[in-house]
């Protein structure tokens, strides 16, 4: 889906490999790998708890290749998160991050990764949200959400509502553009505040 | 809920002149050329004398989009630059890097892969720790530990590059497995290895563990509670240094570690002395499994079958390891082509940095050097 908004040059060694399926289509190939491991669903307790509140909210609930995860609706999902480190024992945030699809009609997915101490589990949490859309902040959560949903904005311009201290992280203050979305491109800087405050016509 | 401002990381700056003349307040700039502060990381004190207020980290000056660089690179291609995010324990990057993409590839390196990766990176953990204990004592002003750990650390990069041809970022492992066999005279050379370094670290200890100077500036600063390194997501020593048994070798294990005998050290204070003891002892315990490590090395391939182009199946998998400063983490998604879709890093010094502010307030400024020193950070994967 996103073949486009790849780099143009294909690697080297990309085409000779797609040929042998090319050639012998009428054989098994394609499908033996297709035949790989499929998001299967999640059957837990937890899950079944966040279904009966939630009902339809939880949009999903799968394990793929051994790994679970939520696919939750923006609207309660940062409810679930603090039922999660409350009554879920999820009371380690691992990390936040997001996923920009722009050829979704909700263009970001937001990912945090929870682990919980005491029963040594790994869940996964998504949601999409529209660009241009904010959402509510994890810091009253997780202290730690501070700095990573400030890459987050710095990194996709997704802004936190409520977030103590919203501004860039990695990059400058001044800025302009979010270098992971996929309208970014790999050698896009901003040349007027490389021209200004480096003092030269480009950083390339 | 918690309170937003418990762990607040910001300062309200105002005009610092006028601060100063009607309160005694002082804001300062250590960085980001300050040799203390590990790379180029500019932290804004606030001060009241001597007495630490509150601080503000500055970072982003090593950014180099390392995320970016993996959307627009194959699976393979992206593989050496991971080296370059912590630098000094490059073989643990390039670990969970493999591994992260044989998940998603659903393959598995062979058994003999997996015990060279895990001799490979425990001696990257000493060499780490080795590097940290060296400038930790350095900053707080024990000059010899430095050019004693370096002389030993030698000894590890010359086995790296006897391996592999390279000392620091060695991108000795491949996915699927290693490039290299090992050279004749690895398990030799490991094995001298150590039974070398032993008295070595007796020798470091004895230089710092009773010192009176060592305790006086490491003994009670910078304390962190284990409800504190929770909620911030501190891993690593610094966690273990507070009292919470928690090593993802054990707890999940990877690669070959559920092979081997080895204990979690922990301390209780989890201050700044208690993390340099933990630290100590992750040593002895890493020339434990390399010890059986390398007496159990299996004969066999040392790569997995791997299909010369990779592409993965759409789909996404996140894989985290410990890295000798805490849980590294990759969440990798693909779109089925060659390119990875997204490459996301969980950096350990990135998210246990966060806890500086906590750690140093109501301190000395000299503590706040003692606690960069402990926190053991790199910028190259604060900043990525």
């Amino acid at each position: 889906m996103p073949e486009e908004t790849k780099s143009p040059a294909p690697p080297p060694g990309g085409e000779p490999a797609q040929k042998p399926p090319a050639a012998a289509a009428e054989k098994p190939v394609p499908p033996a790998k297709l035949a790989g491991p499929v998001p299967t669903p999640w059957e837990s307790p937890l899950v079944t708890k966040l279904k009966r509140q939630y009902g339809s909210g939880v949009r999903e609930a799968n394990t793929y290749l051994g790994q679970d995860y939520l696919v939750l609706d923006p609207s309660i999902t940062n409810e679930i998160l603090q039922v999660l480190r409350d009554e879920d024992e999820f009371d380690y945030c691992v990390d936040i991050t997001a996923v920009h699809y722009p050829k979704q009609e909700k263009q970001l997915e937001l990912v945090w990764i929870l682990y919980s101490f005491a029963r040594n589990q790994r869940l996964r949490v998504k949601t999409t949200i529209a660009d241009g859309e904010s959402f509510p902040s994890s810091v009253p959560i997780w202290a730690t959400a501070n700095w990573l949903e400030r890459e987050v904005f710095d990194m996709f311009g997704i802004k936190f509502d409520d977030h103590p201290d919203m501004k860039r992280i990695l990059l400058p203050d001044g800025w302009k553009g979010h270098p992971l979305r996929k309208d970014y491109g790999i050698i896009q800087q901003d040349q007027e505040w490389v021209k200004i405050n480096l003092g030269i016509e480009s950083g390339q | 809920m918690t309170d937003p401002t418990t762990y607040l990381s910001h300062l309200e700056l105002g005009e610092p002149d006028k601060t100063f003349l009607d309160s005694n307040e002082l804001i300062i700039n250590m960085g980001p050329q300050h040799p203390a502060t590990h790379g180029v990381l500019r932290v804004i004190l606030k001060l009241d004398g001597e007495k630490v207020l509150g601080t503000e980290c500055v970072i982003g000056y090593l950014h180099r989009g390392v995320e970016k660089i993996a959307e627009h690179r194959t699976y393979t291609m992206f593989n050496p630059y991971v080296d370059r995010m912590d630098y000094v324990a490059a073989v643990s990057n390039g670990l969970g890097y493999c591994e992260a993409v044989e998940k998603l590839l659903n393959i598995e390196a062979p058994p003999r892969a997996k015990y060279i990766r895990v001799i490979l990176t425990e001696l990257n953990r000493l060499a780490s720790h080795q590097l940290w204990l060296g400038t930790h004592a350095l900053d707080i002003g024990a000059m010899t530990p430095l050019f004693y750990t370096f002389r030993d650390r030698e000894e590890i990069l010359k086995i790296f590059e006897k391996y592999c041809g390279a000392r620091l970022t060695t991108h000795s492992f491949r996915i699927g497995g290693c490039q290299y066999e090992t050279y004749d005279g690895f398990e030799r050379d490991v094995k001298k290895f150590i039974d070398f370094v032993p008295p070595k670290i007796d020798e470091y200890e004895e230089l710092l563990t009773t010192n009176r100077i060592w305790l006086e500036r490491t003994k009670n600063v910078g304390k962190i509670s284990v409800a504190d390194c929770k909620a911030l997501g501190v891993t690593g020593p610094v966690l273990r240094a507070s009292g919470v048994k928690w090593d993802l070798r054990k707890a999940q294990p990877y690669a070959a570690y559920s092979d081997f005998d080895f204990e979690i050290p922990t301390g209780q204070n989890g201050d700044t002395y208690d993390r340099y003891m933990v630290r100590m002892e992750e040593m002895r315990q890493s020339l434990r499994i390399l010890r059986q490590a390398v007496e159990r090395i299996p004969e066999g391939p040392i790569m997995a079958k791997v299909p010369k182009v990779m592409k993965p199946p759409v789909g996404e998998v996140y894989h985290s390891i410990e890295a000798p400063k805490g849980e590294l983490g990759y969440f990798i998604v693909s779109d089925g082509s060659t390119q990875p879709y997204r490459v996301r890093v969980r950096p350990p010094s990135f998210v246990n940095l966060q806890a500086l502010d906590i750690m140093v307030r109501g301190a000395l400024v000299a503590d706040v050097i003692a606690v960069i020193g402990t926190l053991d950070i790199v910028l190259g994967e604060v900043d990525r």
